[in-house]
Parts: C-alpha cells; sequence; structure tokens
C-alpha cells in the first residue's frame, strides 16, 4: 500500500513549509520533498516606498534574523547613495556595520549549537524529546546552558548597542551608520563583569567547538555518513580569499574545490545566478547559469563557506580551520552533519572579530556617512548566518523602489535541504509501517543542520514546529505525531 | 515610588506585521504613563520574540508579565498565571514561549519570577505598521486591566 507521510511546521502568521515523503506499496521512498505552501510576496511591499526606508522596511521579514536584512539592504542603497560597496564608506561606517554584523552571526550561531543542535549530540537524535532542548541540557549540563543563554546576551547586547535598539534597529543608513559607539559602550563589551566580556565570549566559544570536536571523535560514522551528498558550495570571499562575512567577491567551488564562480563582482549577481519555478513549492530553487539547473545548484551557510575561503583572517579561528580542513585533505568538506562544526568555528571567529573591533578608535569617532553621485540600481550581499543574502533594488526618479528583489539564505539552500531530506527519510522510513518520533526528528535534524529560516522563506513569522502524517493511497490517515 | 515587588513588563512580537506588535504598542503606551508617573518603578521591554537570554533577564526581578498578541479565540485580552511546569517541548523554534523561559530560567538560577501572560486579541498580520481598529480597542482595555493589575493603587 503506498503512502504519504506529510511533516508540516505550523506558523501563527501564515505562510509555513512542510515536508512531503511518499512511500510505494514496497515500502520504499519514492520522493521526498520540503515545500514552502504559501508566497506573500515582501517585495511588492517595498514597491513605492521611498529608498532610505528600505533598511528598517525590510526588518519586517523577520524577527529572526533582522540584521541581516537591515544590512543587506542598506548595502544596496549604499550603492544606491553613490558610497560605492563595501570599503566605500568612512571606516567608522564600515566597522559600526561590521560589530552590528558579527554580533547577530555570534548571537545566532549561539542559539543553534545550544539550544537546537547541542541537545541531538547530548542526548540522542532518538532521545526524549521532553528533554531534547536547553531545558534538558541546562538539567544535565547547567554550565553548558548558562554559556548558551549569556552569549545570545552578549551578543544581543552588541545589536542593541550598534543598531540603536532590538526593534527595528536604524544603525545602518544608506551611505553609512548613524552612531558612534560610547566609551561606555566599549568598555562594557571589553571589561564587563564576568561573564559578559569579549574575553570569556572567545574562551566558551573554543569550549562548544572543542565539546562537539569530542563528539565527533566518538560518533563519527553517524556525522559522516548522515545525509551526505556531494554539492557545489558559493559564498562570499574577501578579495584575498579570506572568510568575510560583510563584504567581498562572489565564488563558488564544486564539490572537489573547482572554482566555478571565479570571485566574480555581486553587482553582477544576475548575470551568474537564476532561480527556477517548481510547481510543488513557493519558495525558488536557484541555481548557478553556467552549470544549468540540473548541476548549478549549490550549498550556502557554514559548510559552504568554510569550502570556498582559503583562511581566517582571525588567529584562534585559523588554526581550528586548518584543523577542520585536514579532516577532507584541504577538499571541499560535503558532509551535512559537519555544517555544525564549521559553524562553531564561524562562532569562535566572529567571537574575535568583536574583541579586535572594540580596540578600534574608529568606533568612537570620525565620520559616519559617505555620499557620492545618485545611481538608480544597487545590488547588496552579506553573509547571513544561514548564508549568502541577496538584496537588490532599483529606484525611479521620485527616490520610490520600483524593482525589489531579494533571495534569502533559506531559499538558496533549497535544493541541499530537499536532498538531505531525501537521503535522511530513505535512511530512517523505509519500510516502516509506523513513524516514530525519533524518525520524525531525524528529518528534522537534516533540515535544522541548515538552521533554515522559514520566515524568511515565506516571509511570515518563524516557528518549525513540525508534524508528521502518514497517510496510504487513498488519503486516509494511518498515523500522526506532533512536535510543538 | 515603588509598585511593590520589582517587576519587568515585557512586550514582544513583530510591529511591522500588524496586530502582532500588539505587545510592543502595549510597551510603548506604558512607557508614555511613565513619563507622566516619574514616580513609579517599572522595567519595560521589547523584543520581536522570547529567546533563551530572556532567562537571564527574567531572573533578576520578582514579577514579570509577558505581553504578546493572539488569534486565540479570546474576548479582547486574556491575563493568566504562567507556570514553570506549564513548558511544552519546543525544539527546532527559533522563538520560545513565556513558560519555556521560565522554566529556563528555573533549571539555570533555581528561582523564578511570579508570572503572568497578558494576551491581546488580534486579527491582521501582513506587513503594515499599525494596529487594526479592533486589535486597539482590545490593547486599551488590556491596558487599562495592566495598570489595575500592576497596582491597584496608582492613579491612572
Amino acid at each position: 500500500m503506498s503512502k504519504k507521510i506529510t511533516i508540516e511546521p505550523v506558523t501563527r502568521v501564515e505562510g509555513h513549509g512542510k515536508v512531503t515523503i511518499h512511500m510505494d506499496d514496497s515500502g520504499n521512498i519514492e520522493q521526498s520533498r520540503l515545500h514552502i505552501v504559501e508566497f506573500r510576496g515582501f517585495e511588492r511591499f517595498v514597491q513605492g516606498r521611498p529608498y532610505w526606508e528600505a533598511p528598517v522596511l525590510v526588518q519586517r521579514l523577520c524577527g529572526i534574523c533582522p540584521v541581516s536584512h537591515h544590512l543587506a539592504a542598506a548595502k544596496a542603497l549604499d550603492v544606491i547613495v553613490g558610497a560605492g560597496t563595501g570599503h566605500g564608506l568612512t571606516p567608522t561606517g564600515e566597522k559600526m556595520r561590521r560589530l552590528m554584523h558579527y554580533g547577530q552571526f555570534f548571537q545566532s550561531h549561539a542559539l543553534h549549537f545550544f539550544h537546537l543542535s547541542a541537545p541531538d549530540f547530548l542526548f540522542g537524535i532518538d532521545g526524549d524529546p521532553a528533554i531534547r532542548n536547553i531545558i534538558g541540557i541546562a538539567l544535565t549540563h547547567p554550565e553548558l546552558a548558562v554559556q548558551g543563554v549569556m552569549m545570545r546576551k552578549f551578543g544581543q547586547e552588541v545589536i542593541r548597542a550598534t543598531a540603536g535598539k532590538k526593534i527595528h534597529g536604524t544603525g545602518a543608513i544608506p551611505g553609512g551608520i548613524n552612531k558612534h559607539l560610547t566609551i561606555a559602550e566599549r568598555d562594557e563589551f571589553l571589561l564587563g563583569a564576568d561573564p559578559l566580556n569579549a574575553d570569556k565570549m572567545v574562551s566558551w566559544a573554543e569550549g562548544a567547538l572543542d565539546f562537539f570536536k569530542s563528539y565527533y571523535a566518538a560518533n563519527k560514522d553517524f556525522i559522516d555518513n548522515f545525509a551526505y551528498f556531494p554539492s557545489n558550495h558559493l559564498s562570499l570571499v574577501r578579495e584575498d580569499g579570506a572568510l568575510d562575512i560583510y563584504h567581498g567577491v562572489l565564488r563558488a567551488v564544486d564539490t572537489n574545490g573547482k572554482k566555478i564562480l571565479n570571485d566574480v563582482d555581486y553587482q553582477e549577481y544576475a548575470d551568474h545566478i537564476e532561480e527556477e519555478v517548481r510547481s510543488w513549492s513557493y519558495m525558488k530553487f536557484p541555481y548557478l547559469k553556467a552549470l544549468g539547473k540540473e548541476k548549478g545548484w549549490y550549498r550556502v551557510g557554514p559548510l559552504a563557506r568554510l569550502n570556498t575561503i582559503d583562511f581566517i583572517p582571525s588567529p584562534i579561528a585559523q588554526r581550528e580551520f586548518e584543523i577542520y580542513k585536514a579532516l577532507t585533505h584541504g577538499k571541499p568538506n560535503n558532509h551535512c552533519m559537519m555544517m555544525h562544526y564549521a559553524r562553531l568555528i564561524e562562532t569562535l571567529h566572529a567571537a574575535e572579530m568583536i574583541r579586535e573591533l572594540l580596540h578600534d578608535p574608529d568606533l568612537l569617532e570620525g565620520e559616519l556617512v559617505i555620499k557620492g553621485t545618485k545611481q538608480k540600481e544597487g545590488v547588496g550581499l552579506i553573509e547571513a548566518p544561514r548564508g549568502t543574502l541577496f538584496h537588490h533594488y532599483r529606484i525611479n526618479d521620485n527616490d520610490q523602489i520600483e524593482m525589489a528583489n531579494l533571495i534569502v539564505s533559506t531559499t538558496n539552500n533549497n535544493e541541499p535541504m530537499n536532498r538531505s531530506v531525501n537521503h535522511v527519510a530513505k535512511a530512517v522510513m523505509t519500510g516502516k509501517e509506523v513513524i516514530t518520533e525519533g524518525m520524525m526528528n531525524a528529518v528534522e535534524v537534516a533540515i535544522r543542520a541548515y538552521d533554515p529560516c522559514l520566515s524568511c522563506a515565506t516571509h511570515a513569522l518563524g516557528n518549525m514546529p513540525l508534524e508528521i502524517t502518514l497517510v496510504d493511497k487513498n488519503e486516509h490517515i494511518i498515523d500522526r505525531k506532533r512536535s510543538k | 515610588m515603588s509598585i511593590g515587588a520589582k517587576t519587568l513588563v515585557y512586550g514582544y512580537g513583530n510591529p511591522g506585521r500588524q496586530d502582532d506588535g500588539l505587545g510592543a504598542q502595549c510597551i510603548k503606551k506604558l512607557e508614555d504613563w511613565l513619563v507622566l508617573h516619574p514616580h513609579v518603578e517599572l522595567l519595560t521591554d521589547t523584543n520581536y520574540q522570547l529567546n533563551i537570554e530572556d532567562a537571564a533577564a527574567i531572573s533578576e526581578v520578582q514579577r514579570v508579565v509577558f505581553v504578546d498578541a493572539s488569534i486565540e479565540d479570546i474576548d479582547g485580552f486574556s491575563f493568566t498565571s504562567i507556570q514553570a511546569s506549564d513548558a511544552k517541548v519546543e525544539f527546532s523554534m527559533h522563538a520560545v514561549s513565556p513558560s519555556f523561559v521560565v522554566d529556563l530560567c528555573q533549571k539555570i538560577y533555581g528561582h523564578t519570577p511570579e508570572a503572568f501572560l497578558l494576551h491581546i486579541k488580534g486579527y491582521e498580520w501582513d506587513f503594515k505598521e499599525g494596529l487594526t481598529p479592533s486589535a486597539s480597542q482590545n490593547l486599551d482595555a488590556a491596558f487599562e486591566f495592566l495598570l489595575h493589575f500592576l497596582n491597584p493603587n496608582v492613579e491612572k
């Protein structure tokens, strides 16, 4: 009897995704899809609005990573106000934005590790769901729970100090930034009472990485084989090949490390990247034009970034990067679960960069904004925690936005997430009559490795609890399980 | 003037999504009210959603009132007590619930504040600033209730 299994996230504001898994009569997995079932079309909501409003408007998209959208929009508008891209800003403008971005990276990656992924490692992916979260960690490893909470808090405070406030931050404006860091704020981040200071954050980031490395040593088979498949990888890299999450050129490598997009100017992204529409999902499928739909899809995010770059420009993270790269003999890492390893190296890098930037006097004084000859069109790219984020705007003679195009990180990862779901579904559900919570979580573990934000992708608020429904060929429900 | 227990009123939601901004709008009303009543000691905060670091924030107060928009079928607003034991499994979410925050606070710090949730009925959630008229009415009623709850003797 053929079956269809549906895993359906539920959100408070409509717009969500679900997973459907089709089983044939023999219990083999025929097809698995992560599909987005509603399209909200955020782009049309900014059309007609004055361009300078965009960095604040785009924060309506999502309460999960508003800073990423804030900065990507500001970078696109830098081009429009004639401030150029990246290094065209004043030193203060660029460094304050970088500090904001590293703060966002740090808190976002910390949340993912301590709240979303570490529980799988500590309790097993088929462990008791009642404790398979940070509350369970607080019961069994209280020191880790405290670290997760305080690392989030530290990152949030960095954002507040640079963006101005937690909701609808206004820090980044076209051509620069609207404030300096105060001496009191700097001293608080550098010299704050234990544990809320930069030295402790670096130390804890190293500890989290050590935790994962120990787990990997003891669970190598699981990490290496869970949802493994080869892919291309895409990200920004600094002009000299360094990891740079704020600015650089666009590079892609294939599964063996060969460059397939060779450090191009992201203003010309549309010459290289196209988005495919498929009938069963409102989330598009981006791919490299030169390679076509079948071979041109790619991964973005921590795994991809550490596959495209040549080195990390902070000493402790670079040391860890060398250890990490040695695992694959310098070749790209295509192991889905190594996304966690890569994410923790980036967490450490973000902590180091925050500490380094806080010693820079340009944060405390200097020109905030620069402008030049206005342009009609601009593209802003940053590496959001989840991957490459594209913002593209064109304005009319009345300074109103007449075209906006956003490609968010989760959309860039659409194809690899679908493949990951398919791999895991085949591995754990083939021939099974009843879907257990552990099987359901295994599918979610594969999706979760990418840290997707359906809020961004569907432009709705972003919760992702799952519902799995096992349906027979007549659409009768055989079994249903739900994680809230 | 202290209103008794050290209290935090914490609104959350996205004010760029119409009635999802009820929590933040309630805090704005409260902060405006506090300007007119400078003798009242009260902590306020807002964010897009609750998250794990809020466990640290509420560990420092004796009483917390979370304020959020609601799509539930309630009559204008509801006000409920929150227990740590109410926390449900919320794995794989980027945001957490008030009871989850309270429970995490209990597990980490060994104590929790007295905690409440003020849920205010909302109706529309599109990409717009500003509340719907019906949500605004609910907010006004909920705000009057909140002031009375915080201290029945404080003049409005």
